[in-house]
């Protein structure tokens, strides 16, 4: 290892700008003569739209223009799409309803915008807006799946009876039903998924800008994949051919998900900037950020698992339902299928699992994927019902996880998943050690004594990352390949830039890649400078999203630093008349091995570019581009223990301790990968114990800002301890699996596990605020007075 | 409109701005001092702390108007030439990811050592994280912000 | 937010026009409270009239057992006062736990208690403090100052000027933040004066805002302990249910943010 290169702590190259506020976002870019858009939104979660008197507003101060829907889709804008087509068990296709940019008829949440305000100032843009007089046919609406799903329910599309997007289902149920038939023991449990709001601290930010001279648009936005969005902004939105679009995402203020989705207001500020010949900005504020930021989880299942007489699995059967909103969001369909229900198996070895899963329309924001996307949810239903089955039958749930663990590899799941590779148990005992499992019950003692209930509770979690190899999303549905590119550009005088399709906005991507481009050609890490972001320098690339920069960005920077060092080794050989099988790139020379005999790396770059001394046939320069696309998924997994006191007069819960051992394969800079592991069990103990979007029976949104949706801050969560315990992974050249999502996954159920065994009950749901675990207390206690 | 002038990160500052005009729109609009960040509408997210009269405020909780003949300091001018102990400590203790909420932080930051110093109280982690109880990151989970404030505190104190 | 007209006040009297020549006119003291409310485009008045300019209405003062506290003083200034802190410590652990601490630095005791939102704190120490109200025209007991939600004895155009009490012989306040706002999903504060009358007063939880409870009040007059209020009969009844926690939630944190608030004295 070298100082700079893999497994080095290096310190961020990114770091300076933002500490010193020279950050570039989106809402600090100001074009000439800007403009400012405001939104004119629904009030009502369901309603005709039967007129719009834009009058008022048109004559009003600084307003330049008032657009509406019908103007839009009269232009040729073309609807919103989800790009994963998932089928009904009946081989039926997906229901998909209408989504326009603005609405033209219907409105089908609070918040779908319904027409358009661009202004001098973004004070008038937002004043005018509220003077457009929309004429609306309120209609009854629903919130909840279960309700929509149920006969009379408000209808919202008119190809989606019964507001079913498409019943689906994964493994084998006969088998399935039997196996649990035969079982010694089984567990039922009804396991809710409380729906978040992802939440990134920058609001999402657009700004269009039109020349019309060559008829060609920039649209800088608060995007995780700028070319994702281009391609479909051009093949489906129809805003603009591709070649005429340029798509920038500057510095991006954490996405989570929920920046992976091109929204209504990109698409009308790049239509608005043509139709107005002005440039157009539009900045979400933070209420508007509740309202129209798709929103994450929203499941409701019921599982049942049954075990053998010696504890081993038999069979899991799920059944699920998944609100996704108003309109279906554009990977919404994978989230609830294809990246959930394919890891009900778990850490486990079990032979059937059957999973049904009901997707939902509401009158409520389009839901999507939030950090781990499909994945947390998977978990928590895993590793609850393991914790609630360990304790019915009595037994230690480490041990009944530990029993029950795969333990050869590949192993094959009856849901799809090919795990390659993992030490299951080994991650359990580096937890459960690190957080002295054993001394457990005298610490619950000693809380007992000061009047504290302690809980301890554990989730074995495993994810599949790396999303994912083309031909095998394509087969299931994916409207795009899920590869990435990567470009590396030698200059003549040796430095080097890398250009990749992945996006960074908080990863952290300028300092871990140059740090395995320094390890690979052994160069000061000063001299390699990363460059994402923007579709006019990165010819294409997937975007950040589904911890995939390192397994699937960072492997195409490999695939290209191959070709460049097959090149330079060429280039050295002709130069020294050696054989290329005998030159080593080392501390900054491509040297003959075991002799002083070197050319400068820099002199290599200037022999490309000068080329006056090249062998026969050689093409001048040195740039080498590839595509990686991955072979498997991969698959992080280990074990995380919460430890909690709950103080049983307010039901107050206090994480006294939290341990991972979480395996990430190879780890490039572990301070990068720890801060990623914190952040993701910070927005764990958000979803477990604090976090809530709550609708009213009407469809108003309650939890519509940070006074009433409560963020996770610092005084919430305790330090975390971290550690490692690694396999590496055989489906990438540096056999990394990705750390982005796993804090987020594992830890809610190892929570409410914490906080179930501490209040001496099953049932618990998310987020289990000091109200829900009171509430608990007063019935465990009733029942005990009872008996 | 009002005529106001401040004095911001050392410089007079002069201008007729709308009444309306809030203290953080002035910085970023006006000034483009774009360091000082927006991202709530509820003065809790704490993205827009800047010094005014040396003590921390929420930029978007005050009418620009109100800084009449005020002292402010925004992360732009936190330093001068040489980072900060504070802003190096951040970077240290990977104390940030994606960036956004760090200014606010750092000038949080600053101003809680600044006041605890004064007052000759510890610095304790707990305090530190009833201190943050304005100021919310989504990418850190607080963890290393904590490390980064002792560090810095400690940095401070010894510079 | 929409436009206005902004002033700054010199003096009271010069506020007090101010604000009588505005159409629509209100105060402007700390403005967390007021300005997030006009961004949301929820207040809209015509002009504002900023109060920082006012010397004589900040600052504490403590002369004997005797409290006044002028109207823009702000939260970190009623905290960190070290005078305040021997005659009446509840007080400023109430002010610290107000908001943030850039809250604190912006935000006044007259603007959060002529606010009165039902979940602010200022209104349960002067409830239970019996504090006076001093305005530019009259001096108003708390009891009859605070009249419901969001609403005051004030009248229009009206300014307060300072708050002023007698320090009790104990006191102590104990909050149960709002796991979002911070805001008191229940506060309570509980006062024994030195003739050995107990007021306790409840934030947060009551459907119409701030509210002493008689049933504390004569429990800890009889025995000022916290053990005093295991036996005290909290009702549901009357208490706000809503998205974070329900009436009987509320009535079992009265109990227990009195027990603590006394054990804290």
């Amino acid at each position: 290892m070298t100082e700079h290169g893999i497994g080095a702590r290096v310190l961020r190259k990114e770091d300076k700008r933002f500490i010193t506020g020279k950050g570039r976002y989106t809402d600090d870019i100001r074009n000439e003569r800007q403009t400012y858009a405001a939104f004119v939104r629904s009030p009502h979660a369901h309603a005709t739209v039967n007129s719009i008197d834009k009058s008022a507003a048109s004559a009003m101060d600084g307003v330049i223009a008032v657009l509406d829907g019908k103007q839009l889709t009269g232009d040729g804008i073309g609807n919103l799409i989800c790009g994963w087509a998932v089928s009904s068990k009946d081989g039926s296709g997906m229901n998909m309803g209408a989504w326009s940019a603005l609405a033209t008829d219907r409105v089908r949440y609070v918040g779908d915008a319904v027409a358009m305000v661009v202004a001098e100032t973004q004070a008038a843009a937002r004043a005018a807006a509220e003077a457009v007089e929309v004429d609306y046919g309120e209609l009854p609406s629903v919130v909840q799946a279960v309700d929509a799903l149920k006969k009379g329910a408000p209808q919202l599309h008119d190809n989606a009876p019964g507001n079913l997007i498409f019943d689906w289902g994964l493994g084998d149920e006969a088998a399935t039903d039997k196996a649990l038939a035969g079982a010694a023991h089984v567990t039922e449990m009804r396991i809710l998924n409380n729906r978040l709001a992802p939440n990134p601290m920058e609001p999402r930010s657009a700004i269009a800008a039109y020349d019309e001279a060559e008829d060609h648009y920039t649209l800088h936005t608060t995007s995780q994949n700028p070319h994702l969005a281009r391609l479909v902004l051009s093949a489906f939105y129809q805003v603009a051919p591709e070649h005429k679009l340029r798509v920038i995402a500057p510095d991006v203020g954490g996405g989570f998900g929920s920046k992976i989705y091109i929204y209504p207001e990109e698409i009308a500020c790049l239509w608005a900037a043509m139709k107005t010949k002005r440039s157009v900005k539009w900045t979400a504020s933070r209420s508007e950020a509740f309202m129209t930021d798709a929103h994450g989880r929203d499941h409701v299942s019921t599982a049942r698992i049954g075990f053998d007489a010696d504890n081993r699995i038999v069979g899991l059967k799920v059944d699920t339902i998944a609100n996704l909103g108003a309109y279906m969001s554009l990977f919404s369909s994978a989230v609830p299928t294809y990246l959930y229900a394919t890891l009900l198996s778990g850490q486990y070895d079990i032979a059937n699992i059957y999973c049904n899963v009901r997707t939902v329309y509401t009158n409520t924001v389009p839901v999507d994927a939030y950090r781990g996307a499909g994945r947390p949810e998977a978990c928590f239903l895993v590793e609850r019902i393991m914790e609630t089955a360990a304790r019915e039958m009595g037994v230690d749930p480490a041990e009944l996880r530990r029993v029950n663990f795969v333990k050869s590899f590949p192993h094959q799941t009856p849901v799809i998943m090919a795990y390659d590779v993992g030490d299951f148990a080994g991650n359990l005992d580096q937890a459960l050690e690190a957080a002295d499992y054993k001394g457990f019950p005298a610490r619950k003692a000693e809380a007992a004594k000061r009047g504290k209930l302690r809980g301890i509770g554990l989730a074995s979690y495993i994810e599949a990352c790396g999303i994912a190899p083309s031909a095998a999303v394509g087969s299931l549905g994916a409207g795009v390949g899920l590869w990435e590119s990567a470009e590396v550009r030698v200059n003549p005088v040796g430095t080097i830039e890398v250009l990749t399709g992945s996006h960074s906005h908080g990863q952290g991507h300028e300092t871990t890649f140059a740090q395995v481009v320094a390890d690979r050609l052994d160069l000061p890490i000063e001299n390699i400078q990363i460059v994402h972001g923007d579709t006019d320098k990165v010819q294409f690339g997937m975007g950040t999203y589904g911890s995939r920069s390192g397994p699937v960005g960072l492997s195409a920077i490999v695939k290209a630093l191959d070709k460049i060092e097959a090149k330079v080794k060429k280039i050295a050989a002709h130069v020294l008349e050696v054989s290329e099988d005998d030159l080593v790139i080392e501390n900054g020379q491509v040297k003959v091995a075991g002799t002083d005999r070197a050319m400068a790396w820099h002199e290599v770059g200037l022999a490309a570019y000068t080329a006056h001394n090249l062998p026969a046939g050689m093409e001048p320069g040195l740039k080498e581009g590839a595509f990686y696309d991955p072979t498997n998924f991969t698959f992080p997994a280990g074990t995380y223990v919460c430890e909690v006191e709950v103080d049983p007069e307010t039901g107050t819960t206090e994480i006294v301790q939290f341990v991972a051992s979480d395996d990430f394969g190879t780890i490039i800079n572990p301070m990068i990968v720890e801060g990623q592991v914190h952040g993701g069990i910070a927005q764990g103990v958000g979803q477990a114990m604090l976090e809530n979007v709550v609708y009213d029976e009407d469809g108003q949104l309650l939890s519509a800002s940070y006074m009433d949706y409560a963020m996770p801050r610092a005084d919430d969560l305790p330090s975390f301890t971290i550690h490692h315990h690694s396999t590496k992974s055989p489906s990438n050249p540096l056999g990394l699996k990705g750390c982005g999502e796993a804090g987020a996954i594992g830890s809610p159920p190892a929570i409410i596990n914490a906080i179930t065994d501490a209040i001496g009950t099953n049932a618990l749901d998310m987020p289990a605020t000091p109200p829900r675990v009171w509430a608990a207390l007063q019935t465990a206690s009733a029942k005990i007075a009872a008996e | 409109m009002t005529e106001i002038s401040m004095t911001v990160n050392g410089t007079a500052a002069r201008a007729a701005v709308p009444d309306n005009t809030l203290l953080v729109e002035f910085l970023r609009e006006h000034l483009r001092l774009t360091g000082t960040h927006v991202g709530c509408d509820t003065s809790q997210c704490g993205a827009c702390v800047v010094h005014v009269d040396g003590r921390a405020v929420k930029s978007c909780t005050m009418l620009a108007a109100s800084a009449e003949g005020a002292r402010v300091t925004t992360i732009e001018g936190l330093s001068n030439g040489e980072l900060h102990p504070m802003q190096v400590a951040f970077k240290e203790n990977h104390g940030l990811q994606c960036g956004f909420c760090t200014p606010g932080m750092i000038m949080t930051a600053t101003d809680m050592v600044a006041r605890y110093t004064a007052n000759g109280r510890e610095l304790s982690e707990k305090a530190i994280r009833h201190e943050l109880e304005g100021n919310i990151c989504r990418c850190t989970g607080y963890h290393n912000i904590v490390r980064a404030i002792q560090d810095g505190a400690a940095k401070m104190a010894s510079s | 937010m929409y436009d206005l007209n902004y002033h700054r006040a010199t003096s009271i009297d010069d506020a007090v026009a101010k604000r009588a020549a505005a159409s629509d006119g209100q105060f402007l003291a700390g403005g967390q409270t007021l300005l997030p409310t006009m961004k949301h485009h929820l207040a809209a008045p015509s002009d504002l009239i900023d109060l920082r300019g006012i010397a004589d209405l900040s600052g504490v003062k403590v002369s004997d057992k005797r409290v006044t506290i002028g109207a823009m003083t702000t939260h970190a200034a009623v905290a960190g006062n070290a005078e305040l802190a021997k005659a009446c410590p509840a007080l400023t652990v109430l002010a610290g736990g107000i908001g943030d601490p850039a809250v604190r630095h912006q935000g006044t005791i007259g603007g959060s208690i002529a606010t009165n939102d039902p979940a602010a704190d200022y209104p349960a120490g002067l409830l239970a403090l019996g504090a006076t109200i001093h305005t530019d025209k009259r001096a108003i007991a708390a009891d009859e100052f605070f009249t419901g939600l969001f609403s005051t004895a004030l009248e229009d155009g009206e300014i307060i000027t300072s708050i002023s009490f007698e320090a009790p012989a104990q006191c102590g306040y104990a909050k149960f933040p709002n796991p979002a706002s911070r805001y008191a999903m229940t506060g309570v504060f509980a006062a024994r004066g030195a003739d050995g009358k107990v007021r306790v007063a409840v934030t947060g939880a009551g459907a119409d805002g701030v509210f002493r409870h008689q049933g504390l009040e004569d429990a800890l007059s009889a025995d000022w302990s916290a053990s005093a209020v295991d036996g005290v009969a909290v009702s549901a009844d009357g208490l706000m249910s809503d998205i974070h926690c329900d009436a009987a939630y509320r009535a079992n944190l009265i109990k227990t943010m009195a027990r603590r608030a006394v054990a804290a004295a």
